[in-house]
């Protein structure tokens, strides 16, 4: 657990290094906030029936959303990983003294957190000084806050085990790019980066509760606006755990099964 | 124009080299513009209409948006990768051979692959055009094919000023984003549903305007005098890469290699 630890503590310090970077990333999601906020505010300005979210709860899901993309997107993708395993230095990983599934796990998690701890701070607290109706709210009750938090971060490691089955699939397809694509697309469809899950119809609703993408996104965003009641959020916190137990097991089964029969490409 | 072909055919046959990464990077490019047209339509089944505007309106809007938008990005590639050439010093050569640095950056990258996201657009498009209850008239037409020519055009003048900001800061920004991806998501709705200060800029500085709302109002026969003049605001769009192409020649001849 230790050695995962350290990895996970030295790319964390790697990734802050690029503060710039990340401020540039910040301007572009305040714009695509902004915009998709005045979308909904068109939307909402003249509804034919009450929306099932009010517009104050759209608004602070959209901020939230913009705030945590690092989090949340697939589509974030670690280079180094693509090409070790196109490259065939892949050699090198598999003599290191310590299960590469964790390894990399922990490597992911560290790139997120990195990029989510540069750029929510300056979002978040400028959007709860913006006039209204662009401002963001604060959460109902101090336990919905606590467990937006707690929930987040299930999330976040609900997407990084995700995200492992695609690196994983890379050993099989070699040329990620494509399948990538479209598992992220759909991905960020179904976890409500589009239009929020309770926006959609119903039997939409229905498929997007199914599938695990909705865990790391539109669950623990709208456990903050109280959308989820904290009754509710907890049960959802039990199938994170589980979803995450699945995905884990899984993703280290075809690890194991893939090491037995691995190529190495070239030098 | 000949040596454009030919850059074209090279590197047609280079990316058939991978055929099944081709058909399902495609594919993805397909379903990118489709999932935002899904919540598009869902938007929209919920809601009923966007201030007055309603879905089909709006979905012919975002055919041609995302048509303009899929051709710019397979043909005029070359500019929005072009920090690379710039970081690692390729633009040097560029410059020794004896043709125009335009045709030659527009030539260095092709990305066949965005067929997906102009098929997609095409059947947004004739979808909203066939469920409009307008009278398409040859005028009209044209019309349409303009804001969709206008609209190419000033796609690839903001690709052109993103890129020839490198000359500069060498590393691509991702700011530059916010007028291509940002223009293209704002676009897709009519500018009309905005705040009026958004809706200026993207009028007066860069045109959207003159691709998607003018226009729109005279194809949807929203307006009923000076027919033509909002007939022609696309040709006034297409000026815009007018200062593009001079901001672009002012920045080659600022260029410094970076010499690795």
């Amino acid at each position: 657990m230790k050695t995962y630890f350290s990895v996970f503590r030295l790319r964390l310090i790697n990734n802050l290094q690029y503060r710039a970077a990340a401020l540039a990333g910040v301007a572009t999601q305040f714009f695509w906030g902004m915009m998709h906020i005045m979308i909904y505010e068109a939307f909402y300005a003249n509804a034919v029936s009450t929306p099932p979210m009010s517009l104050k709860q759209v608004v602070t899901y959209v901020w939230l959303q913009q705030a945590f993309l690092v989090f949340i997107a697939l589509w974030v993708r670690d280079e180094e990983i693509f090409n070790l395993i196109t490259s065939g230095n892949i050699a090198y990983e598999l003599c290191r003294p310590c299960n590469i599934y964790g390894f990399w796990y922990a490597k992911l998690i560290a790139q997120r957190l990195s990029g989510a701890m540069l750029r929510c701070f300056p979002i978040l607290i400028l959007a709860f000084f913006f006039p209204e109706p662009y401002r963001m709210t604060l959460p109902p009750s101090a336990m919905s806050f606590f467990l937006f938090i707690i929930s987040l971060l299930l999330g976040l490691m609900v997407v990084v085990s995700i995200s492992m089955l695609i690196y994983i699939s890379v050993f099989i397809t070699m040329s990620p790019v494509g399948s990538m694509l479209i598992i992220s697309t759909a991905g960020e469809f179904f976890s409500g980066m589009i239009i929020p899950i309770p926006l959609m119809p119903l039997w939409l609703q229905k498929v997007a509760y199914f599938l695990p993408f909705r865990l790391a996104a539109d669950m623990p965003f709208r456990v903050y606006t109280g959308h989820i009641p904290p009754a509710q959020a907890l049960t959802g916190m039990l199938i994170q755990l589980i979803w995450l137990g699945i995905l884990v097991l899984t993703g280290n089964a075809f690890m194991k099964r893939i090491m037995k029969r691995i190529v190495v490409q070239g030098g | 124009m000949k040596l454009y072909f030919r850059y074209i055919s090279i590197l047609l046959k280079s990316q058939m080299q991978y055929r099944a990464s081709f058909l399902l990077l495609s594919l993805g490019q397909f379903f990118v513009p489709f999932s935002v047209f899904a919540g598009l339509y869902f938007m929209f089944e919920r809601f009923g209409n966007i201030r007055g505007w309603t879905f089909f309106e709006v979905a012919l809007c975002f055919g041609v948006i995302n048509m303009a938008f899929a051709v710019t990005e397979c043909f005029a590639r070359g500019f929005d990768t072009f920090s690379r050439l710039v970081v690692s010093g390729e633009f040097d050569r560029i410059l020794l051979r004896p043709r125009s640095t335009f045709v030659q950056v527009l030539g260095a990258r092709f990305e066949f692959t965005r067929a997906g996201r102009l098929i997609q657009s095409v059947v947004a498009l004739v979808w909203a055009a066939m469920n409009l209850s307008v009278k398409w008239t040859v005028p009209k037409i044209i019309t349409l094919v303009l804001m969709v020519v206008s609209g190419i055009f000033i796609f690839t003048g903001i690709f052109i000023l993103a890129a020839t900001l490198c000359f500069w800061t060498i590393q691509g920004l991702e700011v530059a984003n916010i007028f291509t991806d940002g223009g293209r998501e704002m676009a897709q709705y009519p500018l009309s549903i905005y705040k009026k200060w958004i809706a200026r800029f993207f009028t007066f500085i860069i045109p959207f305007g003159c691709v998607n709302y003018l226009p729109l109002m005279y194809i949807l026969d929203k307006v009923r005098e000076n027919e033509y003049l909002y007939m022609l605001t696309p040709l006034l769009g297409m000026a815009f890469i007018v200062p593009c192409l001079f901001i672009w020649e002012m920045g080659v001849r600022h260029y410094k290699s970076t010499g690795s």
